[in-house]
């Protein structure tokens, strides 16, 4: 259970973002200001699927205050397609688009001209002035009729399928062959998307006398972007700077790289020696930024009469929309969770990714994993009925024991590490989560439930997630040399993560410092050079790790020069709350202000007061001066680069009543028992939490992107898309269990993804068990009241 | 061209606006109050809500010029004397925020609510339901409706 925290982390404290942002003074992309823009507006396609014959953007130019229109001919070196970021031997059929539509276009919403005006309003204007003449070819949008053959997304391959991989652990066939009992069945989930309150947003700004562009790009990638940028566009390194500030949610739909707006945005600015600004609509961002989530999969358990399950094999669809620039890591990351927390020893998965005439397809908040997991989970449920073991019961069967750790599934792959799960305690955690949502006494609540004629269902599921993967991150920690306050650069970006909180604590814990007086730039090429960027569960685990360690190795330097300034030996030296003193003697003392002072040669002590005496205390440093090798600054930086991913896990379990006359699931209550590892501030965790089973049970019961034959986007707004209010989400109770992780010093797993995991998978079973007189099995998200009615009615027929 | 004659934050300004510029467009591009965000511009997501006479308004479905004469109270306009109002302290203690970016739209239609219903205490689904209009995708809202709950206890 849980395990004292580590080293003191661990604090339940208040946000350093908040106040500022409470106030109205968070600055995001489309809060830049920027009084001579021009402003973007682009024309994208109304069609599904089409060959373009031509772009006529006559009457648009003409119009008065239009500056400049581009089309795909207007590039020049940049008329060719966006990278594709991870290529594949399994995938030979990539396609990525460009920026903008040669004479064929994939999907609704595809970017075909760019109109750069005085202001949105003509740009917008302009937009609809530009005529394009399209030949309309045939579209393909269910991705199993897509993988079957159907009209082709791409005709210069032979088929819509981009890529077929299979990965083997063990020997899943010869399982099977033996196997006591086998079942089978195929499970849906549908397309959705991340949805950021904030839609992106791109402001690029060519400085005319510094020939500088900097580009506010509300991206989770700023150092990537910055690099994509100057590789496309042949820039001076150090004249391209990338910012992304404020930015308002990301969930994966931001960590895209490229889409074309933001290369053809800073292009124009470049081009036109201007700023140029461009901020995505609601419905644009339905239509122009990236989905994820739809899967097929066709799973099958093999098992002893016991209920050991003894081998899996799972093939299943991924709908990748037009494009591939992503490659193949979502539906990757679902195959490399397909075993879940079990011990299952056989595994044989296989995904093909299908091309459809649909918005592309990236990661989401989850990756692939809430798929797999409810393919997983719901043949859980159906190996239990069909064995008469009780659901629990056959879980405890197979979870893997606190013992087996670290437990390798040799064969499948995470973010490029072999699969090895390195901590945990899988069993504890289904105790947690029964005990928190009330298990023992449920029986009786349904029973009693049903007598008043309502629908009562429990349902419960296990994760697992793998987290913090690599390449590496860092970060630097210096003690400001004029103000003494402590600051922290990293190479990441924030989009809520609580980063000036949670690094500000570790740093507190190194130091002793108040985390609300430590700084944290971040979200800026120029604070930062090296790192990848907030995706994937991985910011905190690689950066709280590299804070650490350049926070060490501040507290060693400021101990050596306090050991002059004090005239005391190293070794009789502590630091206590941002200062080091003789131990014993606590008026021998230095803080780390003041050694920040003393230690830089160049000060303007005289004009502080509080540092006007500096004086009083001997040298710094040992030899008189400033010698060689010499650094003025109480600072270091350090990197983490991870050997394996962190496998974080935990179990959900909710209550819903289901109304069988409207179909309609209500959530009576929802528990959540997870293990992250050390928590830097389980505060922060539980919010990710929360985010997280909310976006869970909006994929369970309420989003999905509801194309119609033609390729039409017919949910495009807030209106028609489901997402859900306060009114429509529970509230959770959370059982933090706490298994450091053995793979970092801090002992720290990722918590970003958890939470939307196992949603849908928990819902379905606790519909079922709602309605077990009925004998329903929900077998695909979202399981909406008209889907579940048409369920009851099949069921009563 | 219309002149706008309108006190936001306690100050009062006037503008000339174009009949079809919006609330939202007025605040953010108009006055530089950039803490009004837009999320949706369809009036669905609540991101624009600001006080318009005391009530709960949409800004991206308000125009600039329905506001003459009326007093509008934006997220800046909130704090008083520099301390954040009680709705924002609770926010800051409850760890209601994530991004930020839907948090003015929900601190003002909170306010708004707290005004409404003085000296009632509010149930989870209470409050629960009166949040219903403003969409978040980071908290899943549960500290939001503690925060609610402890500025309703706060204010009396």
């Amino acid at each position: 259970m849980a395990t004292m925290l580590a080293r003191g982390l661990g604090g339940r404290i208040a946000r350093n973002e908040d106040e500022r942002l409470l106030r109205g003074e968070g600055m995001y992309v489309d809060d830049v200001e920027t009084p001579d823009a021009f402003h973007v507006a682009f024309v994208r396609s109304p069609l599904a699927h089409a060959r373009i014959r031509s772009v006529d953007v006559s009457a648009a130019a003409a119009m008065p205050g239009v500056v400049r229109v581009y089309t795909h001919a207007d590039l020049g070196a940049h008329a060719k397609p966006l990278p594709l970021l991870f290529p594949h031997d399994d995938m030979p059929y990539p396609s990525t688009q460009h920026p903008l539509a040669v004479d064929e276009v994939n999907y609704v919403g595809q970017t075909i001209a760019m109109i750069v005006a005085a202001d949105r309003y003509v740009a917008e204007d302009a937009a609809e002035l530009v005529e394009v003449d399209y030949e309309q070819l045939p579209v393909v949008v269910d991705y199993e009729a897509a993988a079957e053959g159907g009209p082709l997304v791409h005709d210069e391959f032979p088929t819509n399928v981009a890529a077929d991989s299979t990965w083997r652990v063990g020997d899943a066939e010869a399982a099977f062959a033996t196997a006591e009992v086998v079942i089978r069945e195929r499970y849906v989930c549908e397309r959705s998307a991340s949805t950021p309150i904030e839609t992106r947003g791109v402001v690029a700004r060519f400085d005319r006398g510094t020939r500088e562009l900097t580009v506010w790009d509300s991206t989770q990638c700023a150092l990537p972007v910055r690099s994509a940028l100057i590789a496309a566009f042949g820039y001076p390194e150090d004249k391209l700077r990338v910012i992304a500030p404020d930015v308002g949610g990301g969930f994966g739909v931001k960590g895209y790289l490229l889409y074309p707006e933001e290369l053809l945005v800073p292009f124009a600015a470049l081009d036109l020696r201007a700023t140029v600004r461009w901020t995505e609509d609601r419905r644009e961002h339905f239509v122009g930024s990236n989905h994820q989530r739809g899967q097929a999969h066709t799973i099958e358990l093999a098992a002893t009469r016991e209920g050991v399950v003894t081998a899996l094999r799972d093939t299943f669809l991924h709908d990748q929309g037009a494009y591939i620039g992503y490659g193949l890591i979502t539906p990757q990351i679902a195959a490399s969770h397909v075993a879940g927390a079990y011990r299952i020893p056989n595994v044989t998965v296989r995904f093909l990714a299908v091309y459809t005439n649909k918005v592309p397809v990236s990661p989401m908040r989850s990756v692939g994993r809430p798929q797999s997991n409810f393919a997983l989970e719901r043949a859980l449920d159906r190996l239990g009925r069909e064995l008469g073991i009780d659901r629990i019961e056959l879980r405890r069967r197979n979870l893997i024991a606190p013992d087996e750790f670290p437990y390798p599934r040799d064969g499948l792959y995470f973010a490029g590490y072999p699969v090895v799960l390195d901590s945990g305690d899988y069993p504890a955690q289904l105790d947690a989560v029964l005990e928190a949502i009330g298990h023992a006494g449920f029986p009786e609540e349904q029973a009693r439930a049903r007598e008043e004629g309502r629908h009562l269902g429990l349902g419960l599921a296990c994760y697992v997630e793998g987290t913090g993967e690599g390449p590496y991150e860092g970060a630097r920690v210096f003690v400001q040399p004029t103000d003494g306050r402590i600051h922290i650069s990293t190479g990441l970006t924030s989009q809520g993560q609580s980063h000036a909180t949670t690094f500000a604590q570790v740093v507190s814990h190194e130091l002793g410092v108040a985390p609300a007086d430590v700084v944290v730039v971040e979200g800026d090429t120029d604070a930062f050079g090296f790192g990848a960027g907030t995706f994937g569960s991985r910011a905190i685990v690689n950066v709280a790790n590299a804070v650490s360690l350049a926070a060490a190795e501040v507290r060693e330097k400021a101990i050596a020069f306090a050991a002059n300034m004090l005239e005391a030996s190293a070794d009789d030296l502590e630091l206590v709350e941002g200062a080091v003193r003789v131990k014993g003697d606590p008026a021998s003392v230095v803080t780390l202000r003041e050694i920040a002072v003393a230690v830089n040669p160049i000060r303007y002590t005289t004009l502080d007061p509080s540092t006007a005496d500096i004086g009083r205390f001997a040298a710094a440093r040992e030899q008189p001066g400033f010698g060689p090798g010499d650094s003025p600054a109480l600072d270091a930086t350090a990197y983490w680069a991870p050997t394996s991913a962190t496998w974080a896990a935990g179990a959900h379990a909710a209550v819903v009543e289901v109304d069988e006359e409207t179909g309609f699931v209500r959530f009576l209550r929802y528990a959540v028992a997870h293990d992250c590892g050390t928590m830097v501030n389980p505060s922060v965790v539980d919010g990710q939490i929360h985010g997280g089973v909310a976006l869970g049970i909006a994929n369970a019961l309420f989003e999905r992107m509801a194309y119609d034959e033609e390729g039409q986007l017919s949910n495009a707004s807030f209106v028609e898309f489901l997402m859900p209010y306060a009114s429509e989400i529970p509230t959770m109770t959370i059982e933090h269990l706490e298994t450091p992780s053995p793979l970092n010093p801090l002992g720290i797993k990722g918590a970003g993804e958890a939470g939307s995991i196992t949603g849908p998978a928990v819902t379905a079973s606790a519909i079922d068990d709602a309605l077990a007189h009925l004998r329903i099995e929900v077998k695909e998200t979202p399981i909406d009241p008209a889907r579940l009615r048409e369920l009851i009615d099949a069921a009563e027929a | 061209m219309t002149i706008v004659r309108v006190e936001v934050n306690g100050v009062q300004v006037e503008r000339e606006v174009e009949a079809r510029l919006l609330l939202s467009d007025f605040l953010r591009h108009e006055l530089g109050l950039t803490g009004t965000h837009v999320g949706c511009e369809h009036g669905v997501c609540g991101a624009c809500t600001v006080l318009v006479d005391g009530a709960a308004a949409r800004s991206c479905l308000t125009l600039a010029v329905q506001c003459d004469e009326a007093s509008v109270t934006t997220i800046e306009g909130l704090a008083q004397n520099g301390e954040l109002h009680p709705v924002q302290a609770a926010f800051r203690e409850s760890h209601a925020l994530q991004c930020g970016f839907c948090t003015p739209g929900f601190v003002m239609a909170v306010t708004a609510l707290l005004e409404e219903r003085r000296g009632e205490i509010l149930s989870d689904g209470e409050v629960r339901e009166a949040l219903a209009g403003n969409l978040c995708r980071c908290t899943g809202y549960q500290n939001i409706v503690r925060a609610v709950q402890l500025a309703a206890e706060r204010l009396g």
